[in-house]
């Protein structure tokens, strides 16, 4: 679940009188993650170590000159861009004190922005909607700049993104009540022109972000309504005629925040990523009408993930830089840490104890000496490790690593050493606070071992699903690791604790099992109490001959041996009832025990039905002969289900039968040695038949003992005739 | 057989009281239970655990401790007293002070020579056991904290007391506290406060248990006062610990209500002595409260608590499967009446422990089928509630047949008064000099005439009263001949006047010419205590009803047995009539049917027709259902003796009127339930 940490203050603000705006014009990021450039609304640009809160330089236009757009950096040339009085564009570099002395340039027409982002070139978007690439402008500053925007369209918001190779520069506009998105492509120069569906009138969008995956762009924007709305624009070239009219942009509502009374006014949404959303200046839902919130939404689940209440004034301004979100409220620009793990529908649903979202570690903690001991010491000394260091290793590493620091480990250390650390990791841990740290270990391990075919931890692994803190969801390639490793204890675990493994990966699965060599499945070692009722239900004497559920297996012994092997002689057919094929186990006891795990995974009919398709014949003939030999077993003797362990119930066995049968049905019956198993289950089918029709018929008799029990209230005093015979 | 109109009464609020303490005497077979009114109870467990004798509260006396030293019973309560009870007269003997504050616990040595309390000052202090009375002789180490619990050491020489946040354990020679266990406190929020050990059990082999406040049952080595195990029994406290007798299994009360055995059982499966330990092997769940009171007796668990239930629930691997023991039972109801009745007048007189109320049965409209409900054309009214003076609660009471002298009594004094109805108004008149033979008085009824008082006394007597208007003279004192001593809880004049049958826990039954004022004889004594009798207003003949269910009738005539009565016991009573669990508590007559008898228990009612063949064992028994399905002629063929109707439950009383109305009074067990305490709160899904 995403989590705001406890924020921390970089610096105060100077808000005008009304305080209509905060003061602040834009906050870029510098050479990394944790520099930021800040452009006030006035004159002066400043440059912050986050992490530090600490001030590393200022830069200051003269009196009389104001920037109007905010000082962008860089990365490439190291220099900062700002422009001043909307047509002086300033380039200067840190060492520069004196901005006036800085390089300047006059261009003709007004500047909207001066956009840069990593490993882009900088991009200056003109009021009137034209784009030039720095450097093309500065080679001559006053080039004639066209009009690209209608008489009385204005640009509301800019930004710009790098999608894979292409640059974008992405801007909306606003005429007349009509807000378009422009979506300019650099080199070659495209615009592609959109324009947004109405809201109610009158009602215009407060605020837009943008972000780009999976080869489209996403526009995110928040309505006053509280509507947060999201369109979807792919980034392949479109044929478009110059100057065609506007393309209607389709959207889709993503969320319906609560606006408590009245309309937003001071309000921004920005994706974080792409289930979540960071809010400002709408009510908390469970909080009154306050609008001094800033909330992560999550939006694939519409539930609300984090929430913190800011003190002073929300300006509806809100940045985001590596993790950290930076909001100017009140008198103060606050920086609150933040966290959006990856959601299951599990540990959205509550399904899995969640935990209390962990301390905070950003700022980055002071390196801990153990891990710079340890962690150098340990990987030097692995080759040559004596007694003495392993016992000197033991007494450092004592004190209890961080998840971080163990997850570091995972990555590098050797087996053993990464089994040791979870291990002790694990046990050291309170399991309530244990759940978003066995979903990052385990991922960790599984991505690992992946990548590196030596390394491979079963135990580990074993021990994290144990937890019960894991599911299919929060590690998906586990399972398939487990089938490619053969480790089938691990999949057995896998299909017992998680809750939410999809249909395929069942499949996959049972495939596998069925396909193993029962010589290689009795290798393996499984969980005692699933082998133990499978031994049992192999060992069960098959010579009771009571009648249970309707059902006699003598009878239909005798009814197949009459339809089938009507035939065969007699003899044949009683030396067939001493020894019966079906009740001789089809496959071998871990095989069996596998198997049955499968039996009891939760699946959806529809969802199974496609990938049980693949099975090849031959399985699907061993499986059912595996399923009629549970059913007789279970006919026979009904306490075997009350045993008290883990296995398949009946209606389990009777549903495998009706998909492996829908599946397979037409293959079954071209298949010739499929045919006595068809007919047997036919002759299941037929008692279950019989059994049904029997309880329908006690059925009414039941509805009547019901109406007879309807009981009268006596009040405190009545005076009733009863008669005796 | 016939059409009954039917008073159903469900106004009476009856409401018994939780059950506090508990002491079961295994040589006698008798169990002592106290409840939180300050009654205590005593049930003999030889005789279909029927309910002997109820020894009245007393206002401001909370008995919290109950303890059998041989055949006398001692308790001790919060007001600081030992008291020990004379079972004779139902009433406490003496009332010594302990002088320590509130007493917790009371607790006697194996060998029946001390007695020892914990009080509220910390003292442990020892009384010797002398005739008739305890001494004083000494307290043991004082300790700063409030002693809840004890346990002797079957030796006698040591004693565990269970504290706050410990046990200690006392040298009862030198009175020196020798060691000291300390008790952990409970996890969580609980750790902050102090844990109370409610119970300590001391066995032979040294091993202390002990059951605590944090739920833990634990089970401790006295010789070197270590912890040997801990078993977290549930989130509440564990309230109460009885142990067997032969020390092989004990039991723990929960206030979560359920109560869980343990075994002395060897861990591996080859039996050696040496590796017995205490395993936690059944849990019952009787109650929906706290378990307050426990006793293990050979055979079942035994336990009761806020719930006032008292249950009996029967350990299947002691007891013969199918037999009468194998059932569970559940007590929740005195055996015997609290409900007076006026036959004549239609009047119902209900006793509580600190009121009588007077009620006028309401009137219907004509006549309906069988199964309906007629309308009410006037409702029933309460004329009268009556406050008792004093501290002591009432132990009887009694309206006369007219309905114009009620009279209730205390273990202290007797209380006559005169009614006088006039249209809707009763005026109530105290008659102020009653003989002094009048004084403790345990079982109190009216001649049928209304023109004597009888009143049960001590020594088993019976003291006559004679009433007239505004006045009451002494008769006479009516003794029998027999050397029992025991009450009389028991009492019926006969209609014409001439006969009083008094029937004592003893399980005599002796008949009185009222005449001649004289014993006229006594019937044969039976093994089980009568739990009903009548004298037949025709025929003169005494019907008894007795605990283990058995059906008597005696001619006074001819002193013996009578016809139907011989053949009823050759040919035995039916098996399910035998199973019932709740005895007999009034037999009646029907005025215009001789040979009809009415009885009823908490089950059901029943009318026995004494011109019908008895069932036989291959009869159904409860045949009411058939019959009615069945044509006439086929039903009188089908009919016999036993007419059981279960359509009222949780009967306290039923009576037929004059008029031939039945009055049947209810107390349906839920509505007692509604009126408990709230329990625990369990968490259940989503709540």
């Amino acid at each position: 679940m995403a989590a705001l940490y406890e924020g921390y203050t970089l610096c105060g603000l100077v808000p005008d009188q009304n305080l209509s705006s905060s003061g602040i014009q834009g906050i870029e990021e510098e050479r990394d993650g944790d520099h930021v450039v800040v452009t006030d609304s006035a004159r002066s640009v400043t440059l912050y170590k986050v992490s530090d809160q600490k001030l590393l330089g200022s830069w200051t236009v003269k009196q009389g000159q104001t920037l109007t757009c905010s000082a962008v950096f860089n990365s490439q040339t190291k220099e900062y861009m700002a422009v001043s009085d909307n047509k002086v564009i300033r380039i200067w570099k840190e060492e520069d004190i004196q901005l006036d002395k800085a390089f300047k340039a006059t261009v003709s027409s007004d500047i909207w922005m001066v956009h840069c982002v990593h490993g882009g070139e900088p991009v200056v978007l003109f009021k009137r909607g034209a784009v030039r690439l720095l450097d093309s402008l500065l080679a001559a500053p006053q080039q004639p700049i066209e009009e690209v925007l209608n008489q009385e369209e204005n640009i509301r918001w800019s930004t710009t993104i790098v999608a894979e190779t292409q640059q974008f520069v992405i801007f909306t506009t606003e005429q007349k009540g009509d807000h378009f998105l422009h979506l300019q492509r650099l080199n070659p120069n495209t615009l592609q022109r959109y324009r947004l569906e109405r809201e109610e009138p009158g009602v215009s969008p407060l605020s837009f972000s943008a972000s780009y995956r999976d080869k489209h762009i996403h526009l995110l924007y928040l309505y006053p309504n509280g509507h947060v709305y999201q369109s979807v624009v792919s980034v392949q070239l479109l044929v478009v005629e110059e100057g065609a009219q506007a393309l209607p942009l389709p959207r889709s509502l993503l969320l319906g925040l609560p606006v408590g009374d009245g309309l937003l006014e001071a309000a921004s949404a920005m994706v974080l990523d792409e289930a979540h959303v960071a809010v400002v200046g709408v009510p908390h839902p469970s909080a009154g009408a306050g609008k001094d919130f800033l909330c992560i939404w999550n939006t694939n689940f519409q539930t609300l993930q984090a929430g913190k209440e800011m003190a002073g004034k929300i300006y509806g301004q809100l940045w985001s830089f590596s993790n950290k979100l930076f909001i100017p409220h009140g008198k103060i620009l606050s920086i609150i840490p933040f966290e959006c793990p990856k959601s299951s529908l599990a540990s959205a649903l509550g399904k899995l104890r969640q935990a209390k979202t962990e301390e905070c570690k950003v700022p980055a903690s002071v390196p801990s000496w153990n891990n710079i001991l340890h962690g150098e010491k340990a990987q030097p000394s692995r080759t040559v490790e004596t007694r003495k260091t392993r016992t000197t290793r033991k007494t450092q590493s004592t004190p209890s690593l961080t998840i971080d620091q163990v997850l570091d480990l995972i990555k590098m250390a050797p087996v053993e050493e990464v089994q040791k650390e979870v291990e002790g990791f694990l046990s050291r841990a309170d399991l309530q606070d244990l759940q978003p740290s066995v979903g990052q270990l385990a991922s960790t391990l599984v991505s690992r071992s992946l990548n590196d075919p030596a390394f491979y931890s079963p135990s580990t692994l074993a021990q994290l699903v144990h937890t019960q803190c894991l599911c299919h969801s929060v590690c998906p390639d586990l399972v398939l690791l487990a089938l490619e490793k053969k480790d089938y204890f691990l999949c057995q675990l896998c299909l017992q604790f998680f809750p939410d493994i999809p249909e395929a990966v069942t499949c996959a699965c049972l495939k596998a099992f069925i396909s193993v060599p029962d010589v290689d499945a009795e290798k393996a070692r499984l969980e005692p109490d699933s082998i133990s009722f499978m031994e049992t239900l192999i060992s069960r004497e098959c010579g009771q001959v009571d009648l249970q559920n309707g059902f006699s297996p003598t009878s239909c012994e005798e009814d197949c041996s009459e339809d089938v092997r009507g035939h065969q002689t007699r003899t044949e057919a009683k030396k067939k009832t001493s020894a019966p094929p079906e009740q001789i186990c089809p496959v071998g006891l871990h095989k069996a025990v596998l198997l049955n795990e499968i039996l009891q995974t939760a699946h959806s009919d529809s969802f199974l039905l496609p990938h049980l398709k693949d099975l090849s014949s031959q399985h699907v003939v061993l499986f059912l002969q595996y399923l009629q030999f549970l059913y007789l077993k279970y006919s026979q003797d009904d306490s075997l289900q009350m045993h008290g362990c883990r296995s398949p119930s009946l209606a389990q066995v009777m549903d495998w039968v009706c998909l492996l049968l829908d599946a397979h049905f037409t293959v079954l019956v071209m298949t010739p040695e499929a045919k006595g198993l068809l007919l047997n289950l036919h002759s299941f089918v037929r008692s279950q038949v019989r059994l049904v029709s029997e309880l329908g018929k006690i059925e009414f008799s039941l509805q009547e003992l019901k109406k007879m029990k309807v009981k009268k209230d006596v009040g405190q005093y009545s005076i009733e005739v009863i008669e005796l015979f | 057989m016939g059409e009954f109109k039917v008073h159903r009464v469900r106004f009476f609020d009856y409401m018994p009281s939780a059950i506090r303490a508990m002491a079961y005497n295994s040589r006698t077979e008798r169990l002592a239970v106290a409840r939180a009114d300050g009654s205590v109870e005593i049930f003999n467990f030889s005789d279909n655990y029927f309910q002997e004798k109820v020894i009245p509260g007393r206002d401001g006396r909370a008995v919290e401790a109950l303890c059998w030293v041989g055949q006398r019973l001692f308790s001790a309560g919060l007001n600081g007293e030992i008291t020990e009870y004379d079972l004779e007269n139902l009433k406490p003997q003496y009332v010594i002070e302990a002088y320590g504050g509130p007493i917790w616990t009371i607790s006697c040595n194996n060998q029946g020579t001390h007695l020892a309390v914990g009080c509220e000052d910390g003292t442990v202090k020892l009384f010797e056991i002398l005739k008739e009375k305890i001494q004083f002789q000494r307290n043991l180490d004082r300790q700063k904290n409030r002693i809840i619990s004890l346990s002797w050491h079957p030796s006698g020489a040591q004693i565990a007391a269970g504290m706050m946040d410990m046990i200690r354990i006392f040298d009862t020679e030198t009175g020196r506290a020798t060691h000291r266990l300390l008790v952990e406190r409970g996890i969580g929020a609980s750790r902050s406060r102090e844990v109370v050990v409610w119970s300590v059990a001391f066995l032979s082999d040294n091993t202390i248990i002990s059951g605590d406040s944090a739920g833990k049952v634990q089970i401790w080595d006295g010789l070197m006062g270590t912890l040997v195990r801990t078993h977290l029994v549930t989130k509440w406290d564990v309230l109460a610990l009885a142990v067997s007798q032969d020390e092989s299994s004990f039991i723990a009360g929960t206030s979560q209500g359920t109560v869980v055995q343990f075994q002395f059982l060897s861990s591996t499966v080859d039996r050696q002595d040496r590796d017995h330990e205490w395993v936690s092997t059944r849990t019952f769940k009787n109650h929906s409260h706290d378990v307050r009171a426990l006793a293990l007796t050979d055979t079942a668990v035994v336990s009761g608590g806020m719930d006032t239930q008292l249950v009996v629930h029967p350990l299947l691997d002691k007891v013969e499967k199918y037999t009468h023991e194998a059932a569970q039972r559940k007590i929740a109801f005195p055996h015997r009446s609290l409900v007076g009745c006026a036959k004549k007048a239609g009047l119902l007189l209900f006793q509580f422990p600190d009121h009588l109320e007077l009620w006028r049965l309401g009137e219907s409209d004509g006549n309906g089928k069988p199964g309906d409900s007629l309308t009410v054309k006037r409702k029933p009214e309460k004329l009268l509630q009556l406050k008792r003076k004093g501290d002591d609660h009432i132990c009887c009471s009694a309206l006369s047949p007219c309905g114009g002298w009620l009279v209730y009594s205390t273990v202290s004094s007797v209380r006559l008064y005169k009614l006088q109805h006039n249209n809707n108004n009763v005026s109530v008149n105290k008659i102020s000099k009653l003989p002094k033979e009048l004084r403790s008085v345990h079982q109190l009824c009216f001649s049928a005439d209304s023109s004597k008082l009888f009143a049960a006394s001590s020594q088993s007597s019976v003291v006559v009263v004679s009433l007239n208007q505004l006045e009451c003279k002494y008769v006479q004192t009516l003794r029998h001949k027999s050397d029992s001593r025991q009450p009389i809880h028991l009492l019926y004049p006969s209609e014409d006047g001439k006969w009083l049958a008094a029937a004592n826990t003893d399980c005599q039954i002796h008949v009185y010419n009222l005449h001649k004022m004289k014993l006229h004889c006594s019937v044969p004594v039976y093994s089980s205590c009568p739990t009903a009798v009548a004298i037949h207003p025709a025929t003169n003949n005494l019907i008894s009803v007795h605990a283990d269910q058995q059906i008597f009738e005696f001619s006074l005539q001819q002193k013996e047995y009578t016809e139907w009565s011989r053949k009823l016991q050759k040919q035995g009573l039916h098996g399910l009539w035998l199973k019932r669990d709740t005895p007999v508590t009034s037999v009646g007559f029907n005025p215009k049917n001789p040979t009809h008898i009415v009885l009823n228990d908490t089950f059901m009612l029943c009318i026995i027709d004494q011109s019908l063949p008895l069932p036989e064992s291959s009869t159904i028994l409860y045949n009411q259902m058939t019959l009615r399905s069945l044509p006439a002629p086929e039903r009188t063929r089908q009919s016999h003796a036993f007419k059981i109707c279960k359509n009222f439950q949780h009967l306290l009383s039923v009576s037929l009127l004059d008029d031939l109305s039945l009055v049947v009074v209810e107390r349906p067990l839920l509505d007692v339930m509604s009126q408990l305490p709230p329990p625990i709160r369990q968490k259940k899904f989503a709540t």
